[in-house]
């Protein structure tokens, strides 16, 4: 059995200060005064993704985190999908703390062959005591371009027909411990789209949070929806549901969703498949993060 | 082990100036914001610090009366998802945001705090992590150099006596 020590090693440094009289030595502590503090809110969530999309959570200084996304295939594929476990799709990505407000990243998913990289910035920390600010709010663009051959060769193609970006507002408040709720007000540029029905330029508001179940546990939900008349009736709005569970340096995310890609523009604009049909895919991210650069 | 001179401090130019009328006063407490306290754990896994310079103490030198409070939140990590984890999981500092020191110099007659020198006398009371409170009792150094005082204490602390629960899987790391 080995024993766990923690120690604490105090060193206080006292003055004599004129100020004081003579007052009664049980609450000396009373004499130093209330010197009030800013307190800001930390893990609002426990990793730097909702499910699919991004928490207000930033890597900070230093840390690089490798992340592996999988979502299986249809759950109402029946035994000849083996309830989509035969399909897989993946998406790897780098994400790295620049500074503690700032965080890059960039990934690449076998969905339509798709690479795509993102700068996060925060804006606004929530905290109490001297400084008070309700929530938390951080900026995230990211761009993906899709590297499929064309599936009409013969026609003038243009490079810049493969891109797409994505600008978000992440909006959350940290309620209690356990309870975080998240806004995501969402456009997606479109440099292509199927016909000229539909809009390039897409208006998307999401909404997500996490209940915590135990200390290194907890649920996640995330939804997005897409404002109507702006993309082909084929699409459904992103639900996903999830499971973090945290250990130590690892975070895995267990997930149930209707969206395949993982990438911004393909799960917000290109979701196929109602969770009321069954049409519900299991999946799972894991992050493990590595200390770069320890801070001084 | 060095004492940085904190904003505190400068303020004590001042008042040592004036330390004279204070002890024909019959006033005598020591106090500080800025004390430190440093947080060491050993494992096979790897060595766990944390520093904390936001440690508030009042000392009585009189009655040898000696509060220490702590802020939790206020430890710095090198790694910040350790100083997560230390807020979060262990130590829960939402929860219980400070830890407290309320006790007494026991030997506090062999201090002359009227002449530079260092003094050893242990430092017994109640140590508070967590709301659970147990007896302690340490050594300690005080050292007086031109009327200011630094003290060092050592406090070795098992978890199990202060509610922190570590979860198997990662036990031998912490």
């Amino acid at each position: 059995m080995k024993q766990n020590f923690w120690v604490f090693l105090i060193i206080w440094i006292g003055l004599p200060n004129l100020a004081i009289a003579q007052t009664d030595t049980t609450d000396l502590m009373g004499l130093l005064g209330n010197n009030e503090e800013t307190e800001y809110a930390t893990a609002t969530f426990k990793t730097t993704r909702l499910l699919n999309g991004h928490s207000i959570e930033n890597q900070a200084a230093g840390v690089l985190d490798f992340r592996i996304n999988h979502r299986f295939g249809n759950l109402n594929g029946g035994t000849y999908e083996w309830f989509g476990l035969d399909q897989a799709n993946v998406k790897l990505g780098l994400d790295y703390g620049v500074l503690p407000w700032l965080m890059v990243g960039l990934g690449h998913t076998n969905v339509d062959k798709t690479y795509d990289g993102f700068i996060k910035a925060k804006i606004l920390r929530q905290s109490t005591g001297k400084k008070n600010m309700p929530i938390s709010m951080t900026y995230v663009t990211s761009s993906a371009v899709t590297t499929l051959k064309w599936t009409n060769p013969n026609r003038n193609n243009y490079i810049s027909s493969r891109y797409s970006y994505t600008h978000q507002l992440l909006i959350a408040r940290k309620f209690s411990n356990a309870t975080s709720i998240q806004i995501m007000p969402t456009l997606v540029h479109r440099n292509l789209v199927d016909s000229l029905k539909y809009k390039n330029d897409v208006l998307v508001i999401g909404i997500g949070g996490r209940q915590k179940l135990t200390k290194r546990m907890s649920i996640n939900a995330e939804y997005y929806y897409v404002l109507p008349n702006q993309i082909n009736k084929i699409y459904d709005n992103s639900l996903s549901l999830g499971l973090d569970i945290e250990t130590g340096g690892h975070v895995f995310q267990l997930s149930c969703t209707n969206s395949r890609g993982m990438t911004d523009p393909q799960f917000l604009t290109q979701t196929q498949g109602k969770w009321t049909k069954g049409a519900i895919r299991f999946g799972f991210n894991i992050s493990r993060v590595f200390t770069l650069r320890d801070r001084k | 082990m060095k004492i940085k001179l904190i904003s505190i401090l400068f303020a004590s130019i001042f008042t040592i100036s004036s330390a004279f009328t204070l002890k024909l006063d019959g006033s005598d407490k020591y106090m500080t914001k800025n004390g430190k306290v440093f947080f060491f754990s050993h494992t096979d896994m790897e060595d766990i610090k944390a520093e904390n310079n936001k440690v508030a103490s009042v000392l009585d030198s009189k009655t040898g009366k000696l509060q220490i409070e702590i802020l939790i939140k206020s430890f710095v990590f090198k790694k910040a998802l350790m100083e997560e984890h230390f807020n979060e999981n262990y130590m829960e500092s939402t929860k219980y945001p400070k830890s407290k020191f309320d006790g007494k110099i026991d030997d506090i007659k062999a201090i002359d705090f009227s002449k530079d020198g260092t003094y050893k006398s242990t430092v017994s009371g109640n140590l508070t992590i967590k709301d659970k409170t147990n007896a302690v009792k340490t050594n300690a150094t005080f050292t007086i150099k031109d009327g200011k005082l630094n003290g060092k204490t050592v406090f070795k602390i098992k978890l199990a006596d202060y509610n922190v629960e570590i979860p198997a899987v990662v036990k031998d790391k912490i």
